[in-house]
């Protein structure tokens, strides 16, 4: 090949890789919803499948939730006590659990924790053979194993969320109260004053949109993981990495949505 | 009666044509044993006549329907109609032998538990696994998934069976009994099937008929005799393991 189109060559192969994967993750959501709708209605599978993303995640939740609180509290406070503002200590911890540090810390736990294990468990059926076999008879695969994890992905995360974001104000009160001059009333008084509906729905439009892209990137890379061994582990790299990405890009345009 | 028809499929990956225009025909209660070299197409063949694999051209009918042509229900009620054993049994290991065999019934029918535990523990003891179904499918030898993916093929009734090396890595005895429990389900309830095989000479007295594919094509097919007898020299040569003649061993 000429030298000259070599590098077209290379970017079009690139570009046209890249559009047949986003376009491929398009398509399996969108049967993935469609099959969300139509009954058999696999409820057992769907608890099963809470237990497994939302209650197993509970305990990595709790210790992120209350340090996550402690050393924003503790950070924010110097800062704070500089301009005198050190009764806001309260609402600014909040706010930034409730908007943004929760939602997003939260779905990167839920990932490492969760979606690694979905995308290595259904890779691995994938390649011996368990996806064929659920196929062979006749029932429909992505009612199996797609649609129950979405589900419980977009039940979990907003609850797991919702504890983050409690336990991180707690862990804030602990530092704030416990160990500098804050009182309880400003601390609490504060995010009763500056925290309003509208902010928590914003945490929960994220965790609930997480949810989605998390089981979504995690059922698609397991589901079409490559041969062997190596293409389920490269496969859960890519799943693991895909979704942190995602989470962190999505967080800024969900927010510019939310913001306007 | 002719149940199950292929007619000259075609299949490429890669651009690499993997079936070049197959066709083959099994009659109703007929087993029919697929041989040929490793990578020459068989399994590929099988998920076509099961309809895990589309074709690139031409057509898989099952007792005239063609799979690659339905959707919906009439698929899923043709589907109904086979099953499939896979070469390594393709058992879902986070569940028991047990619930293994009576998944398809908890999924597919509205069967109570007492019911499914009859028709699970009947299947289990007709291919020789009573008191194995609290084991998980890597406590138990390849054999025995072997059989558990037999059994809960046999749950669900279907006409037509499809066997992807059902004994490769399993020793001479626990073959020669796989082969023996095959042809008793036949017999049984009066299966049609297709064994994709490397057991020859084994698998001769156990099916009707055979089928070799090679270079993508079935060249020859006949009885048991027809091919032990044939003077075709690639035939001769796979059947007898020759290292010598128009089958190249590199």
């Amino acid at each position: 090949m000429n030298p000259v189109f070599a590098p077209f060559k290379i970017t079009g192969s690139f570009v046209t890789k890249f559009i047949r994967e986003l376009g491929g993750m398009g398509c399996f959501l969108a049967v993935s919803l469609f099959w969300m709708v139509f009954p058999p209605y696999l409820i057992r599978r769907v608890v099963k499948q809470i237990n497994f993303i939302g209650v197993k995640t509970v305990l990595v939740i709790v210790l992120t939730g209350s340090f996550t609180g402690m050393v924003l509290a503790l950070q924010i406070y110097y800062v704070l006590v500089k301009f005198g503002a050190d009764a806001s200590l309260g609402p600014v911890v909040a706010l930034s659990l409730i908007k943004e540090l929760g939602p997003v810390i939260c779905a990167l736990m839920v990932t490492g924790r969760a979606g690694s294990a979905l995308t290595a468990e259904i890779g691995i059926m994938r390649i011996t053979e368990q996806i064929d076999a659920i196929d062979a008879m006749a029932l429909n695969p992505y009612k199996y194993l797609v649609v129950p994890n979405l589900l419980a992905g977009i039940i979990s995360l907003p609850v797991l969320n919702a504890f983050f974001v409690v336990l991180g104000v707690f862990g804030g009160y602990l530092v704030g109260v416990g160990l500098m001059d804050v009182s309880s009333g400003t601390y609490f008084g504060g995010i009763k004053d500056f925290v309003d509906a509208q902010d928590v729905l914003e945490g929960l439009y994220k965790s609930l949109s997480f949810g989605v892209l998390i089981t979504w990137i995690s059922c698609y890379k397991g589901y079409f993981a490559g041969y062997g061994a190596e293409g389920v582990s490269k496969a859960t790299t890519q799943s693991v990495v895909l979704s942190s990405v995602v989470i962190l890009v999505w967080d800024y345009f969900i927010t510019s949505i939310l913001v306007s | 009666m002719t149940m199950i028809e292929v007619v000259d499929l075609h299949k490429s990956f890669n651009n690499h044509e993997v079936l070049r225009g197959i066709s083959l025909k099994v009659e109703k209660g007929q087993i029919l044993a697929l041989i040929g070299g490793s990578g020459n197409g068989k399994s590929v063949l099988l998920k076509h006549i099961i309809g895990l694999a589309k074709a690139d051209r031409g057509n898989v009918l099952i007792d005239n329907q063609d799979i690659n042509k339905l959707k919906g229900m009439s698929l899923k009620r043709l589907k109904e109609r086979l099953g499939i054993v896979f070469q390594g049994g393709a058992l879902f290991d986070s569940l028991t032998v047990f619930d293994n065999v009576a998944f398809p019934l908890r999924e597919k029918t509205k069967m109570k538990y007492s019911q499914i535990h009859e028709i699970v523990m009947q299947e289990l003891a007709s291919v020789g696994l009573s008191g194995s179904e609290n084991k998980y499918p890597a406590e138990i030898s390849g054999g025995m998934k072997k059989r558990v993916a037999l059994a809960r093929c046999l749950v669900m009734k279907p006409e037509i069976i499809l066997f992807d090396e059902p004994t490769t890595g399993l020793d001479p005895l626990i073959g020669k009994a796989i082969h023996k429990l095959i042809r008793s389900c036949q017999q049984r309830l009066n299966l049609t099937a297709i064994i994709v095989t490397h057991e020859i000479p084994a698998i001769f007295s156990v099916v009707d008929r055979v089928a070799m594919l090679y270079n993508g094509k079935i060249i020859a097919e006949g009885t048991p005799k027809d091919m032990e007898e044939s003077s075709d020299p690639v035939i001769h040569q796979f059947i007898h393991g020759e290292l010598s003649g128009p089958i190249s061993t590199q």
